[in-house]
Formats: structure tokens, sequence, C-alpha cells
């Protein structure tokens, strides 16, 4: 099974509500640290097939994979500093998006 | 294919004939441009003869066939890709009085453009036709009941409407 | 007309702007139960996201990179105190208490859901208001002088021909599937606040010889990857061809615009490949060939329309305050205030203000729910409840009593929007970049940031004088960067954050794009090198010439010989 270059999560954008999701062991999570790693290509197509069959689901939409490191923690960081910005929110705005206590969504 | 005709799912008279296919004795068939002068040429008395076109057609290359034919469709490439339009617009400028066609993968929400312009008929493909029903092309159809412009066909324009109650 | 009407605010207010009949109403009404429709086929599926994405960007909807955005349209930026509070409730309600005003008169809400839409577009509505066609390959928001009716300079207010234009566009059953956006753009004055020469259509507006009121029409202009500013393709159209006329421009590049690459797709390729001449040939015989006979003008409605936009009941009062001058030297800031911010007005005894929305170190044209509110009450008790948004970023009170200039500063004052720096190094315009939008390449927002507060200093902003810094986050240019004075433009740079520096751009009648300094910089460089640029043309400059008048005189070539000097010095280039 030929090895990625680098580790993968698959990131998506929920359709009714537009925040950014990653896929994780059982379906969506809002939290990148709870994201599913792909180490192989196979695992990879295996996360881009699921989230295929989610876009025709009307789930998500603009569903890709980026490349991550992995920390000691286990927590993936994507490489590029575009995707480190999904997982955060406005740099200006450290009261809004994910890194807010509770993230932009959470009207509770 | 599925032909759209004023809301509802029709049956199409018309029959694509390929190329290097021989006119038929009798009915309607659709030539494609490259065609469409010889065929009229030769054209059998009990033939209906339709042209399809791409929408980068020039009208002018049309002008001569447009009186002779029944039905003028304009293929269109991808729903995005607007040029349709206006050559409707510019075929029933040149007096073109058949029915006009719009051919591709077209949305029920583009139904009221579409007539607008001056297009009778659309068709689609079949897996199209099955995710956008009739209903839903009738509702598109119906979203607005006057438009802001004139010299299209429209149930009515703003400006007559706005003309009539400052009349009275 | 609206004496009654119980959708005002103040029942007998004057109107000062368009008013909706039941015709307008019923349309966005329509169009809502549309939107509403749509959403419903695209969460069941009878719509796939490629066939939806049209139609939501038709309705101002973007995905972005957090969230979706809603772009609201502000027509010819011009609103009232109760549709400028309709948008902080839907700020409090439907999203994060804030909205951002754009460089086309618009207002951003960056934290909407989709399912939410239709409900804001719905309360948008019931004040007259809309999101249609603020984004998409169709007809943008026709933007206007933000001085309209009020400035000195003015011939005719553009306004009754950009609200023509808007109705003409909306929802228009040829044009809404063209090869790109179209953007178009009217001004009616002897100086161009508008930024007409960088739209697919500019028109100005000018008096032929008779007297007669017409259109010098411009087409071709543009940002984005490939700048261009636009040429003139009739030096008249008069008022009753104007409609007829757009429409033939309109066919031409429905036809012949390119379809084969999203980045060259916009009229001013068509114009630069084709050359003006061969474009003005086309649109002249469509022209020609039309039946104008059937057409949408009608001089009877463009009067009426035009008779929403009468000037207000201005009172008669001295050509300027006797208080005034005493009380900008009592109170030093407001005095600050007074010569940065207050314009002169075309009535005696009055003022246009502009509310800077670019507090030092603040996000550029951000407002909150709350100076929402504020801005609304200000323009009711300080000017027949009407406000303007500049393409600039900032909101305008458009007719304030040169007696009341203190006593709205202090309420501005009190609420963070006194900013005395209109025009100045700090009132920047940036657009959102890589903080919110899916587009961008890089932050601009944090630039703005660093720069403002580099030049904190009033007395040293005062020193330097006018000077625009435009940023954009990324090639499409958003920001307007080409045409700034000082453009920046954040791009990639081997996996980081690089800005490349323009100088000498120019949106205004002599028009011109900003020419590329060096290779791009850091971000922690950037204020560094905008001071070694500003220092420079302050030495060099003559008496009172700006910035563009200096580069244009000394070259472009001498500033880049002073980057590179510096670099060479080793200092922090």
């Amino acid at each position: 099974m030929p090895a990625l270059k680098h580790p993968q999560i698959l990131l998506a954008s929920d359709l009714a509500g537009g925040e950014v999701v990653f896929l994780g062991a059982e379906g969506w999570e809002r939290d990148h640290a709870r994201a599913r790693v792909a180490r192989s290509e196979d695992e990879a197509a295996a996360l881009e097939s699921f989230g295929k069959a989610e876009i025709a689901g009307n789930k998500v939409v603009d569903v890709y994979l980026a490349d991550v490191e992995v920390g000691v923690d286990g927590v993936p960081t994507p490489l590029h500093y575009r995707e480190k910005m999904r997982l955060k929110g406005p740099s200006v705005r450290p009261d809004l998006g994910k890194q807010a206590k509770g993230g932009a969504h959470d009207r509770s | 294919m599925a032909l759209i005709s004023d809301g509802r799912f029709v049956e199409d008279d018309w029959r694509r004939l390929a190329d290097e296919e021989a006119l038929p004795k009798s009915g309607k068939v659709v030539v494609s441009l490259a065609r469409v002068e010889h065929a009229l040429a030769h054209l059998p008395e009990g033939v209906s003869l339709g042209v399809n076109v791409p929408n980068t057609t020039d009208p002018a290359s049309l002008a001569l066939a447009l009186p002779r034919l029944g039905l003028v469709e304009i293929a269109f490439p991808a729903f995005a890709d607007g040029r349709g339009f206006s050559l409707a617009r510019l075929i029933r400028r040149a007096g073109f009085k058949g029915e006009l066609r719009a051919s591709g993968r077209l949305l029920a929400d583009q139904y009221a453009h579409a007539l607008g312009c001056g297009f009778d008929t659309i068709e689609i493909p079949d897996d199209l036709a099955e995710r956008q029903d009739e209903s839903q092309w009738r509702a598109a159809r119906a979203a607005h009941a006057r438009t802001y412009q004139r010299g299209y066909v429209a149930p009515g324009s703003i400006l007559d409407a706005r003309r009539k109650a400052a009349a009275r | 007309m609206t004496a009654h009407d119980p959708g005002l605010a103040r029942p007998n207010a004057p109107t000062t702007t368009y008013r909706y009949d039941e015709f307008d109403a019923v349309f966005v009404r329509e169009r809502v139960a549309e939107f509403r429709e749509q959403v419903r086929r695209r969460l069941e599926g009878s719509l796939t996201e490629d066939e939806f994405r049209p139609f939501r960007l038709m309705n101002g909807l973007y995905l972005q990179l957090h969230a979706y955005m809603l772009r609201v349209a502000i027509p010819y930026g011009t609103l009232t105190a109760r549709q400028m509070r309709r948008l902080a409730d839907i700020a409090d309600k439907y999203d994060r208490g804030y909205g951002h005003f754009t460089t086309r008169q618009n207002l951003q809400y960056n934290w909407p859901k989709l399912v939410d839409t239709p409900d804001i577009l719905e309360s948008l509505a019931g004040v007259e208001m809309h999101a249609i066609q603020t984004s998409g390959n169709c007809i943008r928001n026709v933007t206007a002088d933000h001085f309209s009716g009020v400035a000195p300079d003015e011939i005719e207010d553009p306004r009754p021909t950009a609200e023509f234009l808007r109705q003409w566009s909306s929802a228009h059953p040829e044009f809404s599937f063209l090869p790109r956006k179209f953007k178009i753009a009217v001004t009616g004055a002897d100086h161009d606040r508008a930024a007409i020469m960088v739209h697919d259509i500019g028109l100005r507006i000018l008096k032929s010889d008779a007297g007669e009121i017409g259109y010098q029409v411009v087409v071709g202009g543009g940002l984005g990857r490939t700048p261009f500013v636009g040429k003139v393709i009739r030096d008249y159209v008069s008022r009753d061809d104007l409609l007829a006329y757009l429409e033939a421009i309109m066919r031409v590049y429905n036809r012949f615009g390119r379809r084969d690459n999203k980045f060259k797709a916009r009229i001013k390729i068509l114009v630069h490949e084709k050359g003006i001449d061969e474009v003005r040939a086309a649109v002249e015989a469509e022209f020609a060939a039309m039946d104008r006979s059937v057409f949408s003008f009608d001089p009877a409605e463009f009067e009426r329309i035009a008779a929403f936009f009468t000037p207000p009941p201005y009172e008669a009062l001295p050509a300027e305050s006797a208080k005034l001058r005493t009380q900008g030297v009592e109170h030093p800031a407001f005095g600050n205030f007074l010569d940065m911010n207050v314009s002169p007005h075309r009535v005696p005894g009055y003022a246009i203000v502009t509310v800077s929305l670019k507090p030092i170190g603040g996000i550029p044209g951000d407002a909150t729910s709350q100076q929402m509110r504020l801005l609304a009450d200000a323009s009711e008790r300080f000017g027949f409840g009407e406000l303007r948004v500049s393409h600039e970023q900032n909101i305008i009170l458009p007719h304030v009593k040169q007696d009341e200039l203190l006593d709205l500063w202090k309420l501005l004052d009190g609420a963070g929007l006194a900013t005395a720096n209109a025009g100045l190094v700090s009132d920047i315009i940036s657009c959102p970049g890589l903080d919110y939008c899916s587009l961008a390449t890089a932050r601009s927002i944090p630039i703005a940031q660093a720069i403002s507060k580099r030049f904190s200093d009033l007395s040293r902003q005062r020193r330097i004088g006018k000077l625009g810094i435009k940023i954009s986050g990324c090639i499409n240019a958003c920001g307007h960067h080409h045409v700034g004075a000082i453009g920046i433009l954040g791009l990639e740079k081997k996996g980081q954050e690089s800005y490349q520096i323009t100088l000498g751009g120019d949106p205004t009648f002599s028009a011109s794009i900003g020419e590329i300094l060096g290779p791009g910089v850091s971000a922690e460089q950037v204020p560094d090198v905008i001071e070694h640029i500003v220092d420079f043309y302050l030495a060099e400059r003559r008496e009172g010439e700006t910035f563009i008048e200096t580069w244009r005189r000394i070259g472009h070539a001498r500033f880049k010989d002073v980057l590179r000097r510096e670099g060479e010095d080793g200092a922090d280039i």
C-alpha cells in the first residue's frame, strides 16, 4: 500500500450551516482533533469516496484532502496556512470562529 | 430526452436526423446547420424541416433559411452559458415565427429566462427531468408576475403596469 | 407620494431616495419566495451544488473560508435610517453583531447559515432591501458617487440613473448568464468619486452643447488579474437612448465575451483583444438594428424615479456657520475632524460628513450593530434620515447643518466613529482577505492594521496629506489595489504570505494602474516599506503636490531606486 507523502485529513463545508467540518471516525466533526488521518493512498481514497457520497447526499459541499502533520498528541495540523486558518477563524477576530469558546456556529 | 412545452413534459414530434441519414418522405426532422441549405434545396413536400445550431451561430447565416424552417433548436453546452438567450432574441428579431427550442442541461430556474427571450420549448436530458419535474418548471415560470424589462416575452412588464396605474 | 406611508419610521418625513411602489415590493417578495424554494430544492437534492450555485450567488450568498457570506445590496450606496437599523437587527439575530461595508457600497455578513438566508432576505424585503445580483455572472450593484445630490461640483445627481439601471438589470431574461460578472458605475460631477474608469461600463453624466443631459459611455475598465482603464465607446448618448445603448453593449458582450477561460471572460478582455474600434462597431450595429420602440425607456418613468431624489427641505442658512471656526479652535480634536472629514455642501450652511470606519488599528469597513444604530440615529437627528456608503468603506452623512457639526462629532466620538482620517494614510481600503475569503491568497486586514498603527499620529498623517492605500488579499483585487496611490497585493511565495507593492494608481478621471515596486516582501516588512516610500515622497514633493503628482513627475524608477538602495544598505527591506 503506497504511503502518502504527508498524512491527510478530509475537509468540507456543511451545506445547511456553512461551517468547516472534518471527516472523523463515524461522520463529520467540527473539531479537527477528531479528524480521521489517512496515511496511505487507499485510506485517502476511502476518505474521498465517503466525502463524495456525502456530497451526493446533500450534507456537505467543497470536499477536499489537505496535507497535515500529526503531533505527538495525535492531533493533525494542516501544513498550509490557508487550511490552518480554517481550523481557527479570522486571525483579526479571536472572538469568532472555532478558535472562540463554543465557536461562531454555537448559538447556545 | 424530455421536452417541456407550456410547463408540461410532452412528446416530441420532431426527430433528429443524423447527417448521413437520408431525408424521409414525411414527418418533422431536425438537421445540423451544415446540412440545412442542402436539405432545404431537396426538401420533400410532406417534410417539415428544423435545424440544430450551436449557440455561436451568426443569425445572418440563417437569414435565408428561417422563413422555411419549422423549428430552430439552439444548443446550450452548459446551463451557465447564456449565449443562446441572445441568439434566440436575434432569431426572433429576424422574423422567425416557428418553434424555437433550447436544448441542453437547462434548469427549471431558467424557464422564465428562456421564454422571455423567445423560446417555446426546452429539451433536457432525462436525468435532469427526473430531478426537476413539471411542477418545478411551472413554479419557476411563475416566480415573477411581471418583469422589469420590456420587449421580452413576459406575462407583463412593471413599466406597463405602472403606466396603467398612473392613467387611472 | 409618501406622506402617510406607514412604512416610514417617521411619518411625513421627506423622502430623499427611491421608495418602492407596489410593483417593486411584490418583486422582492417574489424573489424571496423563489430563493426559499431553491434552498428547499437544494437541501432535498433536486438541485445539485453546481446547479444551485449561480442562483445562490445571484441572491448574494457565497461560501467562504469559515462560513457562508451574504452580500446585501445597498443600491448606489444610499440607505435610510430605518434600513440601517434593520441591517443592525439582522446582524444581531442571524450573524455575529457586525457587518462589513465593501468597496462596491454593499454590506457583507460573514456568518449567515444557508437555511436562515431566506428569512434574512425576507427581513430585508420588509425595509425595501435585497441581495439580488450582488454576485454571479450578471449585472451587479450599480454604484454611484457617494456625494450624489449634495456635492458642489455636481452636474446631475447620478442616482436616478443608477436606480433606473438597477430596475432594468434585475432578473434580466437575456443577461443573467453572462461570461462573467458585470459592474456599472455612474458619476455626475466634475470629479469622479465612483471610479467609473475601472468599471465594465462607466457612465459620466454631462450636458450636450444644446444643454441636454446625456452620458459619456466608457467600457472595458476593470481590476483583477489583468487591470485595464476603460475606453470611451461613445462620447455622448442621450438619456432617451441610454437603455437601448446599454442593451446593445450587453448583447455584444454576452455573445462574444470569452467563455473558455474564467480569467479572460470580462468585457475588458474583449476590448483588449478585439480593440475598442471593433467592439464599438459591433455595439453600434446592434444599436442600429434594435427596435427601440418597444424599449423600456419612458421619460415619464425616469421622471417618476428622479422625483424621489429631489433635495430635502433644507433651511435657508448663511453660507458659513458663525460659530464653527471658534468651535474648531476650542475643541482641537473636533477641529481636526472639521479639517479632514467634513466636505463642502452645495447648499449654504450645510456640510457633508465622512464617518470613518477606519479607527487606528481597526478592521477597515467593519461596523458593529450598535454603531449602525447610532449612525441611524445620527442621520435622523442630523440629516433627514439618509446615509451613504462610499466605495472607500466609510459612511457618509450627506445633509448636516454646519451649526450641528460639533454635536454630531460628540455623538460619533462617543462611539469610536470620529477618527479624523478621511483620505489620509490610515484611511486604508482593504478587502477582507484570507481572514474571511476563500479566494484569498494572503491576509489583508492585519497589513492594514499594522500600517494604520505605524502612522497613528494624526499630525504626521496630516503632514503627509491625502494618500490612498488600498490592499487586496488576492489577484481578484477587491481591495482595488491597482488604483491605490500605494497598492498592496497579498500573494503566496514559498508557502508564506508575501506582499507586492505598487505605486501610482488612480481611480479618478485621470485613471492609471499602479506599477510594481519590486519583489514581494513579508508582512513584517510592509510597514517599513510604506514608511520609506512616504518619507521619500515627503522629501521630494513640491508645495501642494499629492503623492500621485510627485510620482508622475519624478517617475517610478526613482522610487524603485530608493527601495533598492535601502536594501543594499542592509536596512529593513
